[in-house]
């Protein structure tokens, strides 16, 4: 069954790079085998959670021992504006005995308790590599407590070891397709709703976008799933026009709601001032091509100009700071594009980005944007990088937090650009916060001093003593 | 692990924001001591993946970590090659002095024979012969992130400790549970070498943990103590075992070595430390230096002037169970009373505790048994639970993400101890000071303003 799935994800015709394959080579999927001893990066069931936790009212609950979920609770920093559940970590935390005897009554137990002490809308339940080999049916035992105790008990069946992030960003798609979209109908509908896919307002980066679609006038119905609630998941099939953010992760999910409810989706961007734009630009258009008031384009219009000329003005005083100055840009996917016109808008020369998990589509782009010239590197090593900033190659390097340390042991410049930052980037204000980052630790005092030699490496002194 | 069962666990199916961490996870605490190493799970790349980014977010470190990508092709048929290939790619790209394997609940539930499996390696390798290599069986569905560090260091000891035909006098071994921070170490190696004796830390987390500047990147642990070290604790005159869950791995050194080991159930306090200048006076025959009399007094002082803040507070304590029974002690000493002590897993130093509940739990748990209690101490995933409750939190422990400089705090020795007192002492001085300031009954949870309110 879950083999079933996995091969109908790695068929998904929405995706680019899928089409291009052979039969044989679709089969096989488009994960990368790992190579033991140096892979690096989460597993399907961190992928999943990564989709589904920020479903802030829902409880859920990990079914394995205690690593899958003790060692990694409360590290993401996808925000809420009510309720906090999604925020506390459930485990079954299987014990030897599980092992042996089965965790299948332990699971049903733990969902019971969570249902009666806390309540929530729906319960999502998480597989993960242990219970799967020792063969507990979590569908069985969610189905049987769906009926026992009359709430939406989701499976996710995307234990660990069955490939990368990306495949449980997918497989909790389908969970979501399987289980959620479409159980619950709206209490109302209208012309402009839409659902926004893969987009998990992290530090509120959502709140940066939802203001200007109230402004113009477009309902956001549905958001899968940043600052989500159940019941608004479940409405998703009613949306006139789906949004995908990050569409590598969940282009099942807005394929397949084309194909069940007819709604057509769109790939966009919150990263940067021109792709901000043409993402309201698109979604707009598509609106009022199923029936929307035609003045919506004119009102969107009215927006993007204000928000434009705003932020240009906002962007002017950076431009003379950042003059000259170097970027390493070291993201995935379609973060590298984007960042690159966001960067190059505020004046930033970019000197390369790393295109490991960028599609061939994206790297084209990247190429018709910048030319030949411009780097593009596919396997860069953590001490290659090292190198190029040690040598003074760049000025400020943009990652995820992990590879900070490679960028602040060379004492380089380093901001987080990933899951784990605390600022939010997206939209016309969130541009203005990522160059008020940039410039604050670009020129922060420290970096001249931490250069410093220490005393006992410099030469001689030539004054006796050292004190001022 | 097959700890007595005294203590009442909770009788919940449903883990509530854990307590608890998973074994491997300890057992690479362990090996990211050991200097030019590099810890490699042997499991899923997500087992990997949750544990490095713990460690990166409580030492702000880079940290070493590798994992041999079983899928579940190779969980089935057996893991032996993805974890001879992981090995040989370690070697010929990184070049440690040594990989220290821990198994997880992936390969612990196929039951995958590793011993069999180091055996069969070491034949088929020979060329690799220079690389040391310890296996750890680290099950995530036993025990906890204690027994795993346990485990690692047993396994360090059994296979690279070597008995010595010679005693060097002044060379000491010192075992450092993982309730020890790198600094806690740091404070150690301090105290042992004003004797003139020269310790060797097994694992020494100061070396590597405590923000080194290196000059090349490496993807090896830099700096922890070197495997010929190891191998030469055979001849030191003494071991000093700190933590009960270390007391396995020193046994196991003083059955092979023959070296005689004294042990610590805690370094935090002044009797416990006092016990430990004791025996470094013995050992060295010399007197204590001068230093360590100046903070002695210090510290005497602190309680002097501290205890007034201390008395009859009502304290929860969720930690590590060998952590937990330092601060409990501490506590206790202090005239503070121990409401609640929850530990993430059965040990027998539960037993020694004092306090008025203890339990295995989680941080739920601790959540209930703190609702009138003046401060809890945990870690920082308690902050979510305390301010729920409204009681101030005082981190310790790991993983601690939201603090700066986690690693390096001390509370071990005279001077480690009058920080840990000086710090959980201000929180009370704080909300007393504050409270006739304001003259008000009803207590807010921040501790008086820490928050940044106006501290009503």
């Amino acid at each position: 069954m879950l083999q079933d799935k996995i091969q109908d994800v790695f068929n998904e015709p929405g995706c680019a790079t899928n089409q291009a394959k052979s039969a044989k080579e679709k089969k096989k999927g488009c994960t990368k085998s790992l190579k033991p001893g140096a892979a690096a990066g989460g597993c399907a069931y961190d992928g999943a959670m990564i989709v589904l936790q920020p479903i802030a009212d829902a409880a859920h609950l990990v079914h394995g021992p205690i690593a899958c979920l003790g060692n990694s609770w409360d590290n993401r920093g996808s925000k809420s504006s009510g309720s906090q559940l999604y925020r506390t970590g459930f485990t079954t935390d299987l014990s030897e005995l599980d092992v042996i005897g089965g965790g299948e009554k332990k699971l049903y137990r733990a969902i019971k308790e969570i249902v009666q002490q806390y309540d929530p809308p729906a319960v999502f339940v998480y597989q993960t590599c242990v219970p799967a080999m020792t063969g507990d049916d979590i569908a069985a035992v969610c189905k049987f407590a769906a009926q026992k105790l009359g709430k939406p008990v989701i499976p996710v069946d995307a234990p660990g070891f069955v490939g990368s992030k990306n495949l449980g960003n997918k497989l909790a798609g389908e969970a979501l397709l399987d289980h959620v979209i479409g159980t619950v109908e709206p209490d109302y509908t209208t012309p402009t709703d839409v659902c926004i896919i893969g987009e998990y307002n992290l530090a509120g980066e959502l709140w940066l976008v939802k203001p200007l679609l109230d402004e113009i006038g477009i309902r956001l119905l549905s958001c899968i799933s940043g600052d989500g609630r159940y019941q608004e998941v479940a409405q998703a099939h009613r949306a006139r026009v789906t949004m995908m953010v990050c569409s590598q992760a969940l282009v099942n999910v807005g394929r397949k709601m084309e194909e069940r409810y007819g709604i057509p989706y769109f790939e966009g961007s919150f990263y940067g001032v021109s792709d901000m734009s043409d993402t309201l630009r698109t979604m707009t258009r598509m609106l009022v091509e199923r029936g929307a008031d035609k003045g919506l384009i004119d009102r969107a219009e009215g927006v993007i100009a204000r928000e434009e000329s705003r932020v240009w003005r906002r962007l002017e005083p950076y431009k003379p700071r950042f003059d000259g100055k170097r970027v390493l840009l070291f993201t995935g996917g379609v973060k590298s594009w984007s960042m690159v016109s966001a960067l190059e808008g505020a004046g930033l020369t970019i000197l390369g980005t790393s295109t490991k998990k960028s599609t061939k589509e994206d790297k084209e782009r990247i190429k018709k944007m910048k030319g030949e010239e411009f780097h593009q590197w596919d396997d860069l090593k953590p001490r290659d990088i090292y190198k190029m900033l040690v040598d003074n190659q760049a000025d400020i390097m943009m990652s995820g937090g992990r590879s900070q340390f490679i960028s602040l042991k060379a004492k380089v410049p380093w901001l987080d650009i990933n899951q784990e930052r605390h600022h939010a980037y997206a939209g016309y204000d969130g541009i203005v916060n990522l160059c008020e980052e940039i410039d604050k630790t670009l020129s922060n005092p420290i970096w001249r001093q931490v250069r410093q030699p220490a005393p006992w490496e410099s030469g001689p002194s030539s004054t006796l003593l050292a004190a001022e | 692990m097959s700890h007595i069962q005294r203590f009442p666990s909770a009788a919940k199916a449903a883990s509530t924001n854990p307590l608890k961490m998973s074994q491997p996870l300890g057992a690479a605490l362990a090996y990211l001591g050991i200097d030019r190493c590099l810890p490699l799970f042997h499991g899923s790349q997500g087992c990997t993946a949750f544990g490095l980014v713990l460690l990166v977010r409580h030492f702000r470190e880079a940290i070493p970590l590798q994992t041999t990508a079983m899928d579940q092709v190779s969980t089935i048929l057996g893991g032996y090659d993805n974890l001879e290939q992981a090995i040989r790619t370690i070697v010929e790209r990184n070049k440690p002095a040594m990989i220290g394997v821990a198994t997880t609940g992936v390969t612990e539930t196929k039951g995958e024979d590793m011993g069999g499996q180091y055996t069969l390696f070491r034949q088929r390798n020979p060329e690799m012969a220079d690389t040391a290599l310890v296996f750890a069986s680290t099950p995530d569905f036993a025990g906890g992130f204690e027994d795993g560090f346990a485990a690692a260091v047993t396994a360090i000891v059994e296979r690279l400790v070597e008995p010595s035909p010679v005693r060097i006098p002044a060379q000491v071994n010192v075992l450092a549970g993982s309730h020890l921070s790198p600094g806690d170490v740091e404070e150690l190696r301090d105290i042992i070498e004003g004797f003139g004796l020269s310790p060797i830390f097994l694992p020494d987390l100061s070396l590597s943990m405590a923000g080194r500047q290196p000059t090349d990147f490496t993807a090896t642990s830099l700096g922890g103590v070197t495997v010929e070290q190891i191998r030469a604790m055979g001849a030191s005159a003494a071991t000093i075992v700190v933590g009960e869950h270390m007391r396995i791995a020193g046994n196991a050194l003083e059955l092979k070595t023959d070296v005689p080991s004294h042990f610590f159930s805690r370094l935090t306090g002044l009797e416990a430390t006092d016990k430990l200048i004791r025996l470094l006076m013995e050992l060295s025959g010399k007197p204590s230096p001068a230093r360590l009399r100046r903070q002695r007094e210090a510290l005497v002082d602190a309680m002097l002037d501290g205890h007034f803040f201390y008395s009859r507070k009502r304290i929860a304590v969720a930690l590590e169970p060998d952590l937990l029974y330092a601060v409990t002690g501490f506590l206790a000493d202090m005239g503070a009373e121990v409401v609640a002590a929850v530990s993430p897993t059965q040990s027998p130093v539960l037993e020694r505790l004092k306090a008025a509940t203890i339990m295995v739990g989680d941080h739920s748990d601790v959540e209930t048994l703190a609702r009138d209690a003046d401060l809890i101490v945990s870690n920082s995933h308690g902050r979510q639970g305390a301010a729920r409750i409204g009681v101030p939190l005082h981190r310790m422990g790991l993983p601690m993400f939201d603090r700066l400089g986690a690693g390096l705090r001390v509370q071990v020795g005279y001077r480690g101890t009058r920080e840990l007192l000086c710090d959980i002492g201000n929180l009370f001085l704080a909300r007393e000071m504050d409270h006739e300031s304001h003259d008000h009954g009803e207590s807010h949870g921040c501790g008086g303003g820490s928050c940044g309110c106006n501290a009503v």
